[in-house]
């Protein structure tokens, strides 16, 4: 019995049986030593960041598979940046099944951690800050895995982003959940993937909080089957201070929840309070495109139960006076273009703006009250959300 | 300056052909390559007979690229090495086929003559699960070079005389410029960039099979001017930016290819809009503004010297003045 169990374990474990801690320290050296324990790490190690603040000059990396990198908590362990001379983000993740958990990076002069074409992928209790606040040329992203199949975000804290605080692009079978983004250009953005799963966030103070959508002339097109609920979207309104030429730039203060050229969303049982232009906005892509495998509208969309305290008391919209006043002093809640294919529960409250053509600007618009069909039928949920086995990387 | 550069290179290795005469005959030691480990210094793989002059033994050949890669003005020595048995196979304009046990050394020095600085030495091994990319950092009495997996910073001053903390990459930066697909492969030694009397020596002498197609397309850099603005231009990106911005590396996710066989004017970033520039946009909406390089985001990032806008990321740290003036003068061209 006792041997079976013992096999047992012994199948149930993916990593080698030698797997090493590696523990590191701040102080002097810091970066040379951290980075190192990075490069040598077997595949099953464990590299430990003790507690403390380490000065570092140049971005970390790391790029073997099934690694665990753990700090003391995302208040003990601080990686601080605001010395970085080089590299385009904090940390870069290469290699598959890693996890990064307990600690905290500040004021990275690009993004904070991009995990790139890295499957599997746990982020747990990380916060990324940049301390001075909202500031144009803060980094775009704090958390940032782009290519890849399988990410867990839980329990992460982002604030100060000048794009999205935590940013999800062209991958598949995503969660993030149990989250705090705050005081970012957008909270938290899910862009050109599949398969995602948003619960169970706070996003306050942003200038948008939640962002779903697609965008042409990327490598991986074609994002849908996103789930949002179950998150706190208040507050929402610091003016954007996104650079330039950012489509996030576009973002206005005080968006709740956007969905922008999607295929099968669904928003329900969320909260939304104080989001001043509209709590829910769903539309298509704005700009020219050429890209043959795009589509620019909203499909599919459900608005489901949701909270609204509230609607659209400041919107930053062409024409808000009239609008304000067309509509009693306050825009209802959910905001629809009028483009694609939208539906919503019972009671909902909205508008539209009665487009008929993508891509034309607002000239065609003639605002009315929402005037959509209800779901027929479940949101179909299979295969929606990070791969199960992820969760266990999350004891402890 | 670089060519005098390879040409002085070219003399040594003459030199040291010369001295192996008088010496025991020096080999490089194929198991350095071949093997699991990572050789703690430069003076394990043999590949010169006089280190410090980076004279080489004999299979191991100085080489240069028409067009090279900005590294902060560095010279860079440049050798390939040709494990015995085996011969370098041409595979039109692309990369030489180098099979395993193959070798590529690149210093980097600073200085003229007398005060010439070997500061770090990076090795491309070929083994027989792919590449391997490894930095090797010279000490200060220009000896020997010790591997630094986790790279270094060195104060130095360029030959433009800008004091900078220059930047040794660690072993995973390496693969950030080195990486296609997950795997790590060279950069450099593409037909299309190198020497045609280089490749045809090679030939001559048996160690590559036979003159690769599409060879020597890309200018010299030093005499760019003698070629069209186009050529220049798109040689200077497809070397200095095209190793990310391509598909199946490191900047694949912006959907900008910079490569010199790339031909959509799109991929190439015009009228393209940036996907994750952040604040490297620097306020403007396209990669590439016809006719207006004031307006575009290549040339911004370019220009910057700054962690997070600059590009490229890593492996320089000023801007290159003169690349940049071609960047420019050819998106000024271009028709609005």
């Amino acid at each position: 019995m006792i041997r079976l169990t013992f096999a047992a374990a012994l199948l149930a474990s993916a990593s080698p049986l030698l797997a090493e801690t590696h523990t590191v320290s701040p102080g002097e050296g810091a970066q040379a030593r951290l980075q190192e324990a990075l490069i040598l790490a077997l595949p099953g190690d464990e590299i430990v960041l003790e507690a403390g603040r380490y000065a570092l000059t140049d971005g970390l990396s790391l790029d073997v598979d099934n690694v665990t990198v753990r700090g003391a908590g995302m208040d003990g362990t601080v990686l601080d940046f605001t010395g970085q001379q080089g590299a385009g983000e904090g940390f870069l993740i290469t290699s598959d099944n890693v996890t990064v958990r307990d600690f905290a990076l500040e004021n990275p002069k690009g993004d904070g951690i991009k995990s790139k074409g890295a499957d599997n992928i746990v982020y747990h209790r990380i916060r990324v800050t940049w301390t001075r606040g909202p500031h144009e040329e803060n980094g775009a992203y704090g958390i940032y895995p782009v290519e890849s199949t399988g990410v867990l975000v839980d329990g992460v804290k982002v604030t100060g982003a000048s794009d999205a605080g935590i940013y999800v692009g062209q991958s598949n079978g995503i969660t993030v959940r149990n989250s705090i983004a705050e005081a970012n250009v957008a909270g938290i953005e899910i862009e050109n993937s599949r398969n995602a799963l948003v619960e169970h966030n706070v996003a306050t103070r942003n200038t948008g909080g939640i962002l779903v959508f697609d965008l042409p002339g990327l490598p991986v097109m074609g994002g849908g089957n996103v789930i949002v609920a179950n998150n706190l979207v208040v507050a929402n309104d610091t003016p954007n201070f996104a650079p330039a030429g950012n489509i996030v730039a576009g973002v206005r203060r005080g968006t709740g929840i956007m969905v922008m050229a999607n295929d099968k969303v669904l928003v329900e049982n969320n909260i939304l309070s104080g989001n001043p232009t509209a709590p829910v906005m769903v539309i298509a892509y704005t700009q020219p495109f050429e890209d043959e495998r795009y589509n620019p509208l909203p499909r599919e969309v459900t608005i489901g139960e949701n909270t609204y305290d509230g609607g659209g008391y400041d919107p930053q919209l062409d024409g808000a006076e009239m609008l304000l006043a067309a509509f009693g002093g306050e825009l209802p809640p959910v905001l629809w273009d009028g483009l694609g294919s939208v539906a919503a529960v019972e009671g909902t409250a909205g508008w539209s703006l009665n487009l008929t053509e993508a891509g034309k600007g607002l000239g065609g618009a003639q605002p009315g009250p929402l005037s959509v069909a209800e779901p027929t039928g479940e949101f179909d949920r299979s295969g929606i959300g990070a791969p199960a086995a992820l969760e266990a990387r999350l004891a402890g | 300056m670089r060519h005098s550069g390879v040409l002085a290179a070219a003399a040594l290795a003459f030199a040291g052909a010369l001295s192996v005469q008088a010496t025991p005959p020096q080999y490089v030691n194929d198991e350095a390559i071949a093997g699991e480990g990572m050789p703690r210094l430069l003076s394990d793989y043999g590949f010169f007979a006089d280190l410090g002059e980076q004279v080489p033994v004999p299979h191991v050949y100085p080489y240069r690229l028409n067009t090279p890669l900005y590294s902060d003005g560095a010279d860079k020595l440049r050798f390939v090495y040709r494990a015995p048995g085996t011969q370098f196979r041409a595979d039109g304009e692309g990369l030489i086929d180098m099979p395993v046990g193959a070798a590529l050394i690149k210093t980097f020095a600073f200085g003229e003559g007398e005060s010439r600085r070997l500061i770090e030495t990076r090795v491309l091994l070929h083994r027989a699960d792919g590449w391997v990319a490894l930095p090797y950092l010279w000490n200060e009495e220009q000896t020997d070079a010790q591997l630094a997996v986790a790279g270094a910073r060195i104060d130095l001053t360029t030959p433009k005389g800008e004091a900078i903390s220059y930047r040794v990459p660690n072993k995973n930066q390496c693969k950030e410029c080195h990486g296609l697909d997950d795997a790590v492969v060279p950069i450099g030694p593409k037909a299309r960039n190198l020497s045609g009397d280089w490749l045809a020596q090679m030939v001559a002498a048996g160690h590559l099979d036979r003159m690769p197609q599409g060879a020597d397309q890309l200018p010299l850099w030093e005499a760019r001017e003698g070629a069209s603005l186009n050529a220049a231009a798109r040689a200077y990106l497809d070397v200095n930016c095209a190793h990310c911005h391509r598909p199946g590396s490191t900047a694949s996710n912006s959907g900008l290819d910079l490569r010199w066989e790339q031909e959509d004017p799109h991929a190439l970033g015009i009228g393209k809009r940036p996907v994750a520039a952040g604040r490297g946009a620097g306020g403007h909406l396209f990669d590439i503004v016809p006719g207006s390089p004031d307006k575009s985001i290549l040339t911004y990032r370019m220009a910057s010297p700054e962690p997070g806008v600059a590009m490229p990321e890593i492996g320089k740290e000023t801007v290159d003045e003169d690349g940049l003036e071609v960047v420019r003068r050819w998106i000024g061209e271009m028709t609005p």
